[in-house]
């Protein structure tokens, strides 16, 4: 069973000042998608409603979103919880304080993934999107078998046109650096 | 009414879930809508956006822009891709500095987004250019001994600010529909229930016990199928069922079908054409008691 995101424990060390980054949440609300994060008063229904929060110990929405209104920066951004959100966005449609809850998740994520903490699915979905424009690899047998199956052919991606679309976008860099590594 | 559609199959379906794609497709040849496939393809750009937004802008206003230069609208089977384009395009239809910076992007290739089409869900065009009425009149061979449960997933209906289709609390289309084909629909417990795919690779514990639970509720109200409208459920719990009965100990034998398997067999299609055969959890009980009863 893969289990890369929930060995890790959260970090539950006592918070020091100096990790605290107090214009964290002035940032995050100008990011598309967090711009209501100071709204937040903690009352928990996302977490109480959350679908994942009930079967991991520790991914607690309320949690993630509080500790980036404080600030702490690094403690989010490291943490392999960020990556357990399902995106279902029942927390989004139920917040009382109207915050996009998934999005303000998905936009730590995202800066996490900037400085190249993320599960390595998702640079191998991005790979195969600059590769052949699907995010999986659809194995050639596949490919054949449709027409057996009465189905028109595959339309092809366009990696050429694809790659020109996505220059400049950051986390690829990321990806093709990260790609001569490994 | 005649409707002419863009098909938007998305990754996951080509890649593994080609019962939906046949299903779908010879029920809607059947009820009049016509389909044009996609000049070329990228991903809509969903699976990328907890790593890159801008990455998932561009793919999905790559897509948007090739259906603009075609001059149709979308029809995507994946409730993710759906939603994803209906979403990009409000975005950028409503923010012009936004829209300028991705078609920054576009310019490259030689592709621009206006916003001058429309992405709807197979569901949303069964319900809103066929019609119930017209899917009524279809169904030669009413499946009225059938007691199914329905699952709409969440990207079908969630976040409702971008996707303004039926009510997430308390979704009816999907219900309607299935008793269109002469069906009884069961309510059960925590039926908006996400199915835990996304999770699946991050945490299998956790997808796989998201799952287990939705399996239980659907058999605590004796439900013959569970009937799906999103390849990613539809791989959760008919790929995964047999893994969940092990893991678990439990048993379930609950076959999953595709919201248009169950249409195509009450209009009279045979389990071969609607590509049956390749459902995991077998489903030859329900078929026995689906001809028996039309006898
Ligand atoms: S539901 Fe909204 S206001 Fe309540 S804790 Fe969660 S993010 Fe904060
Ligand atoms: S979107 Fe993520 S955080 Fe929100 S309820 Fe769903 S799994 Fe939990």
């Amino acid at each position: 069973m893969t289990e890369t995101a929930t060995t890790k424990e959260p970090n539950r060390e006592p918070i020091k000042a100096s990790e605290i980054d107090p214009k964290f949440k002035y940032e995050l609300s100008r990011m598309h998608g967090s711009e209501k994060i100071l709204r937040c008063f903690q009352c928990g229904t996302c977490t109480s409603d959350c679908p994942v929060a009930r079967y991991s110990e520790t991914y607690r929405p309320r949690t993630i979103i509080r500790m980036a209104q404080l600030g702490l920066r690094d403690r989010v951004l490291n943490s392999d919880t960020l990556w357990l959100c399902a995106a279902c966005f029942t927390c989004t449609d139920r917040c009382p304080q109207d915050i996009e809850v998934a999005s303000v998740i998905r936009v730590l994520r995202n800066l996490a993934a900037e400085k190249g903490c993320v599960p390595i699915v998702f640079k191998e979905q991005a790979a195969s999107v600059l590769e052949s424009g699907y995010a999986y690899k659809i194995p050639d047998l596949r490919i054949k078998k449709r027409e057996t199956q009465g189905l028109p052919p595959l339309p092809k991606g366009n990696p050429e046109s694809i790659r020109k679309t996505l220059k400049g976008v950051k986390f690829l860099e990321n990806v093709e650096k990260k790609g001569e590594q490994q | 009414m005649s409707s002419k559609y863009l098909i938007f199959l998305g990754c996951a379906i080509p890649y593994r879930v080609s019962s939906y794609e046949i299903s779908a497709r010879k029920v809607l040849a059947k009820l009049g809508v016509e389909l044009v496939e996609m000049p070329e393809f990228n991903c809509c750009g969903l699976p990328l956006d907890p790593v890159s937004h801008e990455m998932m802008l561009i793919l999905a206003a790559r897509n948007l822009a090739l259906a603009e230069q075609r001059g149709l609208n979308i029809m995507a089977l994946c409730p993710g891709c759906a939603g994803t384009l209906k979403k990009v395009n409000k975005i950028l239809k409503e923010d012009k500095a936004l829209r300028e910076q991705i078609n920054g992007h576009l310019k490259e290739a030689g592709l621009e987004f206006k916003g001058t089409v429309t992405t709807k869900h197979l569901m949303q065009v069964l319900i809103e250019d066929v019609g119930l009425e017209k899917i009524k009149s279809a169904v030669v061979k009413p499946l009225t001994t059938l007691k199914v449960a329905e699952h709409n997933g969440c990207h079908i209906l969630r976040p409702k600010e971008y996707i303004g289709f039926d009510d997430p609390e308390d979704p009816q289309t999907l219900k309607t529909l299935i008793e269109a084909t002469g069906a009884t629909c069961l309510d059960y417990m925590d039926e908006t229930e996400c199915c835990g795919a996304p999770s699946v690779g991050v945490s299998d514990k956790v997808a796989l016990q998201l799952a287990r639970d939705k399996l239980n509720h659907v058999k605590m109200v004796d439900a013959q199928a569970l009937i799906t409208i999103c390849p990613f459920c539809h791989i959760m719990y008919d790929t995964n069922e047999l893994r969940i009965e092990k893991m678990f100990n439990e048993a379930y034998g609950i076959p999953i079908l595709h919201y248009p398997q169950l249409l195509g067999l009450a209009m009279g299609m045979s389990p071969d054409e609607l590509a049956f055969n390749e459902l995991r959890v077998n489903a030859s009980k329900l078929l026995t008691q689906v001809t028996e009863g039309a006898k």
